[in-house]
This record gives C-alpha cells, structure tokens and sequence, in this order.
C-alpha cells in the first residue's frame, strides 16, 4: 500500500513524531514496503474467528485496597528534567 | 554448585570481572565492579555460616531493558540517558534475595526491537566467534556476556525470539518461557502480550534452577502465571514444518545439521513426522502487526516530562513540539518505523483490517498448533535461516531483517515456551542451534529434552 | 425561562470519584487535599517497567452502583487502552472500559421519571494541569493521576436545564448513600459534562458537548445559554456544529475549544496487562445483600412504613444519615407525623447551622423519640418543647423526662390553673366584674396575667376554657 504524504503526517501527528524531508521520504518509502509487506495477511481466511485478545491464563486478578508507601517526592522530582515548586513542569499546551 | 569449593565466590566474581570489563564485545553497557566484589564477600561469608541462598555462587547479567535499582536503565535508548530507575524487576529481586551475584547490565536493540543488536544507542554487540559478525537480538549483550565468559548466566527476554536466537548464534542455550510464567513488574514492556523474561546460559541446570527460583505468582503483574500446572516430561513424538525445512532462505548447513538431528532421533526409537502448517505462512505478518500496535501504546510514556532524556522539553516552543522534538530525537530509526506502524494498524480506519485481523489470525495459529501439540510432545525446528551474519549486511532493508524471524516468532504467537539448543557449527565455525517448542507451562518437557539431546552427543 | 420550538435532547456524563483508598491500578492512597506530587507512585507515574493491579474495592463501589440503577451486568467485564498524549496523563493511555463496562443499561428515577441510562464504566482519572495566563508552561501535580472514577453515561433523553440539574443532584444523593463517593462537588468528587442537541424533528440534532461543569448551577446555566445560543443558530437558518465546548462560569456562556483537541483519534484496543473479571451472580449477590439502601428505597419506606406525604420522604431522605435518625427514633414513638415535622424543622435547623460537612445531630434518636412522645402525650406543648426544651436537650445525658420536671414545664394541672384564676379575681375585682358583665377584651388581660404566672407554660386553650367556665 503506498501510504501518501496525507497519511504518513496524520499517523505521525499521533505518534508525536517528525522527520525532516529526507528522512520523510526514506520513512515514507520503508513503511510503505512494510505495510505493503504485512497486508499479506489479507489471504488467511479468517471468516468466523474470534480475535485472540487475552493471553493470560488468568482472570479475576484483583488486589486489596490498602496503601503502600509513596515514593519519595524526591525521586519524583529529581527524576523530572523541569520542575517548579513541587509541581512538573511542561511547555504551555498550544494555544 | 558451581563453586566446588575450589574457587570461593570472590575469586570467581573477580574471575569473571576480569573479562567484562574489557568489553571486547560491547556486550556491557555497565558493568558493577566495585558492588560485584562486595556481594561476593558478602556470600562467602554466608557459605561459611552455612547460610547460603540457592544461587549462591552465580555470577549473571541482566538486560538493559530490566529494571534495576540506582541504575541507569536506558533501554539501550538515547530517551532514557540520565534514567535512574527507583526499584528493582521482580526477577532481579527473586535472584539478588537467594545470592547471586549482579555482574553487569547488557546492551541490547532498543527497546528490546531487533534481531541483531545493531539497533542500540551504545552501538551493536559484536558476535566472540568473529567480530565482524552480529551477536543477534535483541538480547545479542546477554548472550556475548556468558559466551565470552563473563558470567554463568544471563537474563534477556525475548517477544518474537530475542533470546533464543542470540543463543543459536552464541553456540549457548536459551529458553523463552510460557507467556506469563515470569513476572514482567520491572521489564520495559515492548509488546505486553509476547514480552517474556528469557534465560540464556551454557549449561541446563542452570536454566532449571534459575526458572525454578525466577517464576510464579507476583502481586504486581496482573497476567503472571498463579502456580500450579505441572508438565509430563516423556517426549516419544517430535513434529517439525515441513515447509520450513524446504524454506528457500535456509542455509544449507542449517537445513543438514536439522536433517541430522531428526535422523538421529528417528534411529533413537521416536518417532519424527513433518506436518504442514499453512497458517504458519503469516506468522510474521500477526507477529509485526500486533507488536507493533501494543509498542506503539507502550512507548508513549516516554515524552520526556517525568524521567529520562529531556533536553528537548527545555528547548521546546509548545507542548506538541516538546513531545515531538524529544520523541524523534531519543528514539533510533527502526523503533520509530515500529511505533509509526504500530499506531497505523490501529488508527480507526485501518484498525479491523489488520489489527483486528490479526488476532483472529493469531487464534488459528495458536489453536491450530496446540492441536498439534495433542498428538506430538514436542515441535522442531531451526532457530535462524541463517547463521551470524555480518555486522551491517541486514540493516539496508528493514523487511530482511524481519524475515530472520521466521522460526522463533511462531512460539511467541502462540505464547508457548521454547528452547533455543546448540547443535553444531557450520562450516564456518559458527554455532547452529536448535529449536523445541512445547505446550503450556511445559518447560520441564523442553529442558529435558535439552539434556537428552545434550547427551545423544551427536 | 426560554420557550424553544425545538425539541431539547439532553445526555448527562457524571464522573464520580469513588471514595476508595487507593486509586483504581496501584496502591498510592487516594486521599484528596495532599501537596502536590506527594500522592505518587512508580505506577502513576508510568515508570518504566511498571504494570496495573486492579482494586477490588473499586470493582464493587461499580458493582453497586449498578445495582443500584437496576442495570444490566455482564458476565465478564474489561479494560481498554484509549491513547493520546496530555501532559496529565502518564502513560499517554488512559486505562477504561470500551468494549464490555461494568454496567449497560439501567435507570435513575427522578421524580415519576425513569431517567434511562446507556451505561456506566470504571476509568482512571488523570493528573491535574494548571496553566497561568501568560506563563509559557503549565504546572503538572499527579496525585489525581490514577484514583477511580466510575463513569455513568444517561441516555439523550432529559428535556430542560431545570430536570438535568434535579439528575445530577439524584446522582450525587445515590453516590452518597451508597458510599461510593462523597459527592463533593467543589473537591471534584462529582463533575459533568453534558451533551445537547436541538431539533424540530425525530431525529436527534448536531450534539454538542460542554465539558467539566462541577456544580448543578453550573449545568443548568450553561444548558440554559446552549438551548438560546443553538436556538438563534437554527433559526436564522445556520447549523450548529458538533464540538466541545467548555463553560464559562463568570459569563454564563459557552465557547468553542481548540479543534485541535477535538480531532484525536483514540485508537482503543483491548489492555493486554488485565485479565477480565467475571462478574458471577454469587459475587453480584454478595454485593447487592452487603449494600446501603438506595435514595429511593429509603423515599419508599418513608412513605409506605410511615405514611410520609410524598414531600416529607423526599426531605428526610436527602442525606442517608436524616433517614437512619429519622427511622431509629421512629421505633420509640407512635406519631410519625410529628416526628417528621421536628426532623424537617428543628433538626435540620440545627445541622445546617452546624454547618459542617459531616452531619452532626443536636442529640441522639432516642432522646428525639422521647421529646415526640412527650409531646404527643401531653406532657408538654409545642410551643414549651420548641423554645425551651429543646435547645437544654442538646448536649445533655438528662432524660427528657427529667428536663421536664426540673424546668417545670410540665403542664399545668386544672386544679392548678383553677387556682391561679380564683387568686386573679381576687386581686382585680373591679376588672373581674367588668368582663363578667361582657367585656370581652377584658379576657386578654386575664389570659395575659395566667401566661405570666404560668411562665409561659399554661396551655392557652385549657387555661381559657377555665376561665370562661368561671366567667358561666
């Protein structure tokens, strides 16, 4: 499938991420050969088949209501490369 | 153990030490010197107590893609340098609490994307056989650090065979669990459904033991295995693809050593049938739609605001631009092609023709093959088409590269365990290895089969 | 009030902060009011690494709401991944429930009216942002990223601003009752957003969303300038556009926000990371046989047990705990009338001038029975329990009947009154003879005088129909 340039940038605008011309057109060029390439599986016959969603073994896995220890406010700031009185800090939502 | 009350613990850590931190290979992205050498001290003072835990005595890796406290656990990406990660993956506990001792993290394809360990911030793994060779991936660090002897064992994981395919080109065993066996709390989720902790040593035991001490119930993984399935270990019925046999990409070498071992079990008295598995012509297709679409999800977390790399978060005009500078700055090419693929798959208007699609094609598969598995104990086949190739030969043609993975994603679709085993060398004198895939929470079934086969010598 | 010509359909999604410990995946508590990023944990903060665990707790706070709204529940419920990037939100997916909710269906009663619901799902709430006019950053405090909501989504079917307002105060009773959430509108415990839509026929109109309305004010102003703003649009022959819009609760008024943050396409898909939970009916039992009543289970027993008129039930049964009071004392008294009329006036005088959020009682249901019986049996008037005895009873162990006595407010006895009477005509012989001979203002005075001497506490019909005996 040749993905064009209206697609390539709405799934890039999803995925928060850009490329510079040439990079677009390499990147343009390899997803289009692999999703030329996974559209194979068009061929399986999949009439009346229930998608496989859930492969654990498990179900019904809960756990209490109590609370543990909270990480240390510390880490969670000296963790975060921009931090303001106690608060995360991001670039302004675009306006 | 492994000590044979010849070498005390200290002796064998510095032993080991010794190697790794020459790094010849670039299998180490860290490596612990200084907390190696404490610990050791520290167990041998418990063995002389008489108080030592069941690991005492080994020396392993573990992936840089596997939490381990006050490291800098990066993925081997760039988005996560500056990454001090607070705690420790379960499996790191479960071996640190019965003494073995942390040697060093391992270098490994970014987020655990690729099949030869050239896809990393820190640069590829080069293979000990040849150096102009590939060590394989994702886990190539992991297995070069048992294979050029700095370490007993060592902890990978493997989603579409990335350990037991850096085993095979390592000459070395590797086992990929059932799905859900090992907790993943603590492993960098790449594909949430196929993600394993693998295990990748030179000798079974070990893997057996360490499986033993590693599985089971863990209150913070939802999915993980809650105990209690045991597995029959007489294996008297081997199946093997007949297509992948006649597989056109298959090196000769390989398609003999695998014609060998067959023979030599059929003349062992088992009996060894080929079968036809159509499903199995997309198993790559299944395998790379839903990777790809659960990475795409799992990788968001990775903006730049709360840990990691986040230069770009300074610079940024706006918070898209944050987001998207950081992002397509501090991922490497081959995990933005997965996560843009990921996040086509299951865009609304393509969402039911292949992502939903694929599990149903995942389904067939997994039926189809556990039907198999009724009337056989076990199913072979080849690990890789090829053996190590050389560094920078597969990295022209995304695809080619996929194709690699032709034999061990079957296992992970499935969400079955399997074994990569050493077998031979081809004329090269590069290791082939093969693979046994088992039903269920069969593991028992297929380090058996390691042994026995071990033994037949061939 | 605005008289449209077109038909107003208007949907309610109420998100409730469920009152559970620990948030809906991980174990970081969920108190409100902490410092910012104090409430935090690996997991909400999507490290690396890290996986959800599902609360049980929050499992059955759902549960019971569903039950609650006798909707449907299925045999196994899931959770889906919806994606999209916001600073607010971690892992840059949000943990819900797309394909099988906790509940479909079902019903909120408000007034005669069976308020239809589409469905009600768990979800994970988000961090909080704030952003300063003029700053070129936002400021990002995650306690709230991860604590449970429980989603409750109401059919197209309310018709004014007025009855959205009387749902989303029915919502917040039964929240209460059930002890699922404290309903506090201010702390974000219970917020809205509202959808509307106009049309002059079948067919529901362009919907248009407005988003985070937190008090029932709030929504009624904003359908309000809604059903005018689309009204005049449809009119002068222009469309509405579907969209979100947020509220401005300084102007009343709604506005468009950024298309942008319209335009997101949420790729959902099953999270690999929970297993289902089956719902069996011996759980569902459980949960049904362990819960509170509902509001309108309570309204119900005031009115059948107790013969409550329709507006005393609906007063009493406000909060759970008027209801639990009113029905403690209700066993120690005959006269369920009088009862209801001394909770719905004095009692909830004095909680509401308590005025805190807890409902504090001026004394226990006993003593209220007692006070009711009392009263009922003469043993004090009205008029004395309310003035006197009532304010001495709060704060107080002394029996009601003791109070009584030691403030002597037992009534009068005839002999009594007789007695008092026979000494007034004594002492105001000339007044006496006057009102004997038919000067009837003249028996205000006497009344006054016999009040006096009473203290206040004769009762006036008794003490007059003495006098006029004695008058002949």
């Amino acid at each position: 499938m040749e993905i064009n340039r209206e697609l390539f940038d709405k799934i890039a605008g999803l995925a928060k991420l850009n490329f510079s011309e040439d990079q677009r057109e390499a990147m343009m060029e390899d997803m289009s050969k692999i999703i030329t390439w996974v559209q194979k599986l068009e061929e399986l016959d999949t009439r009346g088949v229930e998608p496989l969603v859930n492969m654990s073994h498990e179900l019904n896995v809960t756990r209490e209501d109590k609370p543990a220890e909270h990480l240390d406010r510390e880490i969670v700031l000296r963790n975060a490369p921009r931090t303001k009185d106690g608060f995360i800090m991001v670039p302004k939502v675009i306006d | 153990m492994l000590l044979n009350g010849e070498l005390s613990c200290t002796e064998l850590t510095r032993k080991f030490l010794n190697k790794a931190v020459l790094n010849q290979n670039n299998a180490f992205t860290k490596v612990f010197e200084d907390e190696a050498l404490q610990r050791a001290g520290e167990i041998d003072q418990k063995i002389q107590n008489g108080k030592p835990g069941r690991l005492a005595g080994l020396v392993f890796s573990v992936k840089d893609l596997i939490s381990v406290a006050k490291k800098n656990v990066t993925g081997s990406s760039k988005i996560l340098q500056g990454y001090v990660a607070p705690y420790h993956a379960t499996v790191v506990n479960r071996m640190l609490d019965e003494d073995a001792i942390l040697i060093g993290m391992t270098n490994c394809d970014e987020f655990g994307m690729g099949s030869s360990n050239e896809n990393s911030y820190y640069g590829p793994v080069t293979n000990d056989n040849d150096k102009n060779r590939v060590a394989g991936g994702s886990s190539g660090g992991a297995a070069v650090s048992v294979q050029e002897g700095s370490c007993h064992l060592a902890l990978g994981t493997d989603t579409g065979g990335s350990v037991r395919q850096p085993a095979a080109f390592t000459g070395l065993f590797g086992l990929k669990p059932t799905y859900s066996r090992i907790s993943r709390y603590g492993l960098l989720a790449y594909a949430s459904s196929f993600d394993t902790v693998g295990i990748i040593a030179n000798d079974v035991a070990d893997l057996e033991l360490v499986l033993q001490i590693v599985e089971g119930p863990d209150g913070k993984d939802s999915t993980v295995y809650q105990g209690g399935k045991s597995s029959d270990k007489e294996i008297e019925s081997i199946a093997y693809f007949r297509q992948a046999l006649e597989s056109e990409g298959l090196q000769e070498e390989i398609r003999e050593n695998f014609q060998n071992v067959i023979d030599r079990l059929k003349s062992e008295g088992k009996r060894v049938e080929a079968i036809d598995f159509p499903e199995a012509e997309h198993l790559l297709e299944t395998y790379y739609i839903l990777t790809t679409a659960e990475a795409s999800s799992n990788l968001s977390r990775y903006d730049g605001l709360r840990y990691g790399h986040g230069d770009e978060v300074e610079k940024a005009a706006n918070l898209i631009e944050s987001y998207t500078n950081t992002r397509t700055e501090g991922f490497g090419e081959e995990v933005k092609r997965r996560i843009f693929l990921g996040t086509f798959v299951l865009s609304a208007s393509y969402h039911d023709a292949y992502y939903t699609k694929a599990q149903k094609a995942r389904r067939m598969i997994r039926d189809k093959t556990l039907d198999i598995l009724e009337d056989f104990d076990l199913i072979l086949s080849p690990v890789t088409p090829t053996t190590a190739f050389g560094i920078g030969t597969h990295t022209k043609d995304p695809i080619e590269m996929y194709l690699s993975d032709l034999f061990t994603v079957h296992a992970s679709v499935c969400g079955l365990p399997a074994i990569s085993l050493p077998t031979g060398e081809d004329n090269h004198g590069l290791p082939i290895g093969i693979q046994a895939t088992a039903g269920d929470f069969e593991e028992e079934k297929l380090l058996n089969f390691a042994k026995y086969l071990s033994n037949l010598g061939s | 009030m605005i008289e449209p010509g077109y038909k107003v359909a208007i949907g309610l999604e109420v998100h409730v902060q469920l009152s559970t410990d620990t948030k809906l995946f991980c174990d970081d508590s969920n108190e409100f009011g902490l410092k910012e990023n104090t409430q935090v944990g690996l997991v909400s903060l999507a490290y690396p690494g890290t996986l959800p665990v599902l609360n049980e707790n929050a499992l059955e706070m759902a549960i019971r709401l569903a039950i609650a709204c006798n909707s449907e529940i299925p045999p196994i419920t899931l959770f889906d991944r919806k994606n999209y990037f916001y600073p607010d939100l971690p892992k840059g997916y949000q943990i819900t429930q797309d394909r099988a909710p906790v509940a479909v269906g079902g019903y909120i009663p408000v007034g005669d009216k069976k308020v239809q619901l589409t469905k009600m799902h768990l979800e994970e709430d988000a961090g909080k942002s704030i952003h300063t006019d003029g700053a070129n950053y936002s400021l990002i405090d995650y306690n709230r990223a991860g604590t449970p909501l429980v989603e409750i989504v109401t059919e197209p079917v309310i018709v004014s601003a007025a009855q959205a307002g009387k749902v989303f105060s029915t919502v917040r009773k039964l929240v209460r009752y059930l002890e699922v959430s404290d309903g506090n509108m201010e702390h974000g415990s219970l917020r809205c957003d509202v959808n509307i839509s106009l049309s002059k026929t079948e067919t529901l109109g362009s919907k248009v969303e407005i988003k985070n309305l937190n008090s029932i004010r709030f929504v009624q102003k904003a359908i309000e300038f809604e059903i005018k703003r689309q009204t005049d649009l449809l009119d002068s022959g222009k469309e509405v556009i579907s969209e979100t819009r947020l509220f401005d609760s300084v102007n009343n008024s709604t506005s468009s926000m950024r298309e942008k943050e319209t335009l997101n396409d949420y790729r959902y898909f099953p999270d690999p990371d929970l297993p289902g939970i089956e719902l069996r009916k011996e759980f569902i039992d459980r949960v049904r046989n362990s819960m509170s009543l509902t509001p309108w289970e309570a309204q119900h027993i005031l009115k059948t047990k107790y013969l409550l008129p329709d507006y005393d039930a609906a007063v009493i049964s406000e909060e759970k705990e008027l209801f639990k009071y009113y029905c403690t004392a209700a066993e120690s008294c005959a006269n369920y009338k009088l009862l209801a009329n001394w909770i719905m006036g004095p009692v909830k005088n004095y909680i509401n001038d308590t005025g805190d959020s807890d409902v504090k009682f001026p004394f226990n249901p006993e003593k209220m029975a007692e006070l009711i019986e009392a009263i009922d049996r003469g043993k004090v008037t009205k008029n004395a329990a309310q003035k006197v005895l009532f304010p001495e009873m709060i704060g107080t162990l002394r029996s009601v009947g003791e109070l009584i006595t030691d403030l002597g407010l037992a009534e009068n006895k005839e002999d009594e009154l007789t007695l008092i009477i026979d000494e007034l005509s004594n002492e105001f012989p000339k007044e006496w003879s006057l009102m004997k001979s038919g000067q009837k203002k003249l028996i205000g005075m006497f009344m006054g005088q016999v009040m006096k001497r009473t203290g206040g506490k004769a009762d006036p019909a008794k003490a007059k129909e003495l006098l006029m005996n004695k008058i002949g």
